[in-house]
């Protein structure tokens, strides 16, 4: 029998029991569903995180102290001290991979003007802080070289600081704050960047110039970190490996031994969000896929009744010239039909869904291919649930099936 | 018996056995006979006589334990399923006494169905024999009712339709008046000997003897094997017999 009248007979078979047909297309149709709703799930959380991330700056690489063992015990990172004004000179002199370099130093304290008081941290950096981490300055404008030369007591603030410490909208650029005692004069404000995807406000904070913070605020001579830009995203290993040899060789390490600092790139962190939200989707889909199995067998299921209920029809059919091949082709092919047309179907309930969790505020985007997938799933689907059906009525014995009840 | 007429059907020594269970059933214990083109020959016997086994044997539903069955010159014991399933498209007929249509489905589109599985048709020749066969069985005005819109005898028409739409070498009926009323089966009867004088081969398998009369040819089947075997030199017509029947105030 040529395809458009198995199409023909397939339709009609699953058009005489309707009700039957939907209640097992009703699987397909949320397992389907199920799928691309968890997939748009995943891809938009990943999609947001990564935007949080690119968002912290351009082809960040940190450097910090690290992973040094003094008689074989490991060492608290933040108590090293291995990051000089020496390896930031060095990196200063001999870069080419790297454009932007900032040593950094952090303190944690508080900051009064007049009777308002918060606690925030202030940040020693370089001038160029603010194109790696992409800072824009709402207000007022950034601290000069000269200021770092000279130890200047200015500071830029963060949104969240600057709310609250002038809560009546009084402009603090040209204020004079104390923090941790030491008076600083805010010459600029810094546009708001928000929460990050790891809930941290990221306003919270006061910048000064590193020399600041190291000589009036902590009478100390290393760095906490080191932050750098890469030319480019392609060229974030060139830079890291750059960086590895200045500091290798500043700190004379030579050989086998182990790096005292670490260097991770925004990349690396990127790709491990990236890794964990993956890891988090595919157990999503998997869990929605379990209900595709589920919805695979309830079609089996039905083929089988429609099977033992057709006996007679199949009978017939063998009697006047079907072989097995047809009969199996056309009861394969309304399994195809019944599970295609729930994928249809699961395809615009799972996209309905993602619009309704959109608008719960869940980020999602719905990947394309995972629409393609879902119909190469949904005619496997019915192939391989279809298949043992199928061959059963293929099987069947003409003289038993003309003459069944 | 006229030899210079084409054989049909042969059967040389056919036997067939079934195992049931440790037991061995000989259901055929070596049949053999001819027939010729345009014989109407009944195939009689009690339940258990074999003729079931018998008519699926001509039918090429199934094959024989040993012995030879030659349809149309071809042999089929020795044929694969698929091979007896094409055979049974071009050669054969069949008429079931349950009529066996497909439900909620017009009469042509029933009696197109064999040809559905024969690719040398398109749909339009495909059409055109069929409503050329339900011209034939006299439902050339029913050709769009649906299989559940019929009464009996027109159920049977469209079957004998469908049996007659690939021009068959032979047509196999299984008691097909057996589900219908007296007068409907003489109805029946009146179609299948007009078929019979348009030079068709037809084989009526019945366990009523009174089909007998009817046919041109009468094969009695017991214990199977063949007990009787012969020509009716006087073959009733069925139209009279519809005649004598006393009519019913409904009709």
């Amino acid at each position: 029998m040529n395809f458009l009248n198995l199409l023909k007979v397939a339709l009609r078979a699953i058009a005489s029991n309707k009700f039957r047909s939907f209640l097992s297309m009703l699987g397909i149709i949320i397992g389907v569903a199920a799928v691309i709703i968890m997939m748009a799930i995943g891809q938009g959380s990943k999609e947001s995180v990564r935007k949080n991330i690119s968002q912290m700056g351009t082809n960040i690489i940190m450097i910090r102290p690290g992973a040094d063992m003094r008689g074989g015990v490991r060492q608290d990172p933040s108590a090293m001290q291995t990051l000089k004004m020496a390896d930031y000179e060095r990196i200063l002199e001999e870069k080419t991979f790297v454009t932007h370099v900032s040593p950094e130093v952090t303190s944690s304290g508080q900051a009064i003007y007049g009777a308002n008081n918060t606690s925030t941290s202030m940040y020693g950096e370089s001038v160029e802080y603010f194109d790696i981490r992409q800072w824009t300055i709402a207000d007022g404008e950034s601290f000069t070289e000269e200021d770092v030369r000279k130890s200047a007591k200015v500071c830029l603030i963060g949104k969240t600081v600057a709310d609250e410490l002038f809560p009546n909208g009084q402009d603090p650029v040209g204020k004079t704050i104390r923090f941790k005692s030491i008076p600083f004069r805010i010459i600029g404000v810094l546009k708001s960047k928000g929460y990050n995807s790891f809930g941290m406000d990221q306003d919270n904070l006061m910048v000064a110039p590193y020399t600041t913070v190291m000589k009036r605020l902590l009478a100390q001579t290393y760095f906490s970190s080191i932050n750098c830009s890469a030319l480019s995203e392609e060229m974030t290993d060139q830079a890291i490996e750059e960086l590895t040899r200045i500091l290798r060789s500043n700190h004379k390490i030579t050989g086998d031994a182990v790096d005292d600092f670490t260097i991770r790139s925004q990349q690396e962190m990127m790709e491990t969000m990236s890794t964990t939200m993956d890891t988090i989707t595919i157990i999503l889909v998997v869990a929605a896929a379990f209900s595709l199995l589920v919805a695979g067998i309830g079609i089996m299921n039905i083929m089988l009744v429609s099977v033992t209920e057709r006996t007679k029809e199949i009978g017939l059919r063998m009697s006047v010239g079907a072989r097995g091949i047809d009969i199996s082709n056309q009861f394969l092919l309304e399994s195809i039909m019944i599970s295609v047309t729930g994928g249809v179907l699961g395809v615009i309930v799972g996209y309905l869904g993602t619009l309704v969790c959109t608008s719960f505020g869940l980020p999602t985007s719905i990947p394309m291919w995972s629409i393609f997938v879902s119909f190469a799933v949904c005619t496997l689907i019915g192939i391989i649930f279809g298949y043992f059906p199928a061959q059963k009525a293929a099987n069947l014995d003409p003289i038993e099936a003309i003459r069944y009840e | 018996m006229d030899e210079e007429k084409k054989v049909v059907i042969e059967l040389q020594n056919v036997k067939r056995y079934f195992t049931v269970g440790s037991e061995t059933v000989k259901a055929l214990r070596g049949v053999s006979f001819k027939i010729y083109e345009g014989e109407f020959v009944t195939i009689m016997g009690t339940s258990g006589s074999g003729k079931s086994t018998l008519l699926n044997q001509l039918g090429c539903l199934d094959t024989p334990t040993s012995g030879e069955y030659f349809l149309d010159g071809v042999s089929v014991r020795k044929m694969s399923k698929n091979q007896r399933a094409k055979l049974r498209n071009r050669k054969i007929g069949f008429v079931f006494q349950s009529y066996n249509l497909l439900p909620k489905t017009t009469a042509v589109e029933n009696v197109e169905l064999p040809l559905m599985y024969n690719s040398k048709y398109n749909s339009r020749q495909r059409r055109e024999a069929a409503v050329k066969a339900l011209e034939a069985v006299g439902l050339g005005d029913r050709l769009n009712h649906k299989s559940n819109q019929m009464s009996g005898g027109q159920m049977q028409r469209v079957a004998i339709a469908r049996a007659l739409v690939n021009d068959p070498a032979v047509i196999l009926a299984d008691e097909a008046t057996g589900n219908l009323d007296t007068r409907t089966s003489f109805e029946m009867l009146v179609l299948f000997q007009k078929l019979y004088r348009e030079g068709r081969t037809i084989i009526f398998v019945t366990h009523n003897p009174e089909i007998a009369h009817y046919s041109s040819r009468n094969i009695m089947l017991r214990d199977g094997k063949i007990r009787e075997d012969t020509l009716n030199e006087n073959i009733l017509s069925a139209e009279e017999g519809l005649a004598k029947l006393p009519k019913t105030q409904d009709d």
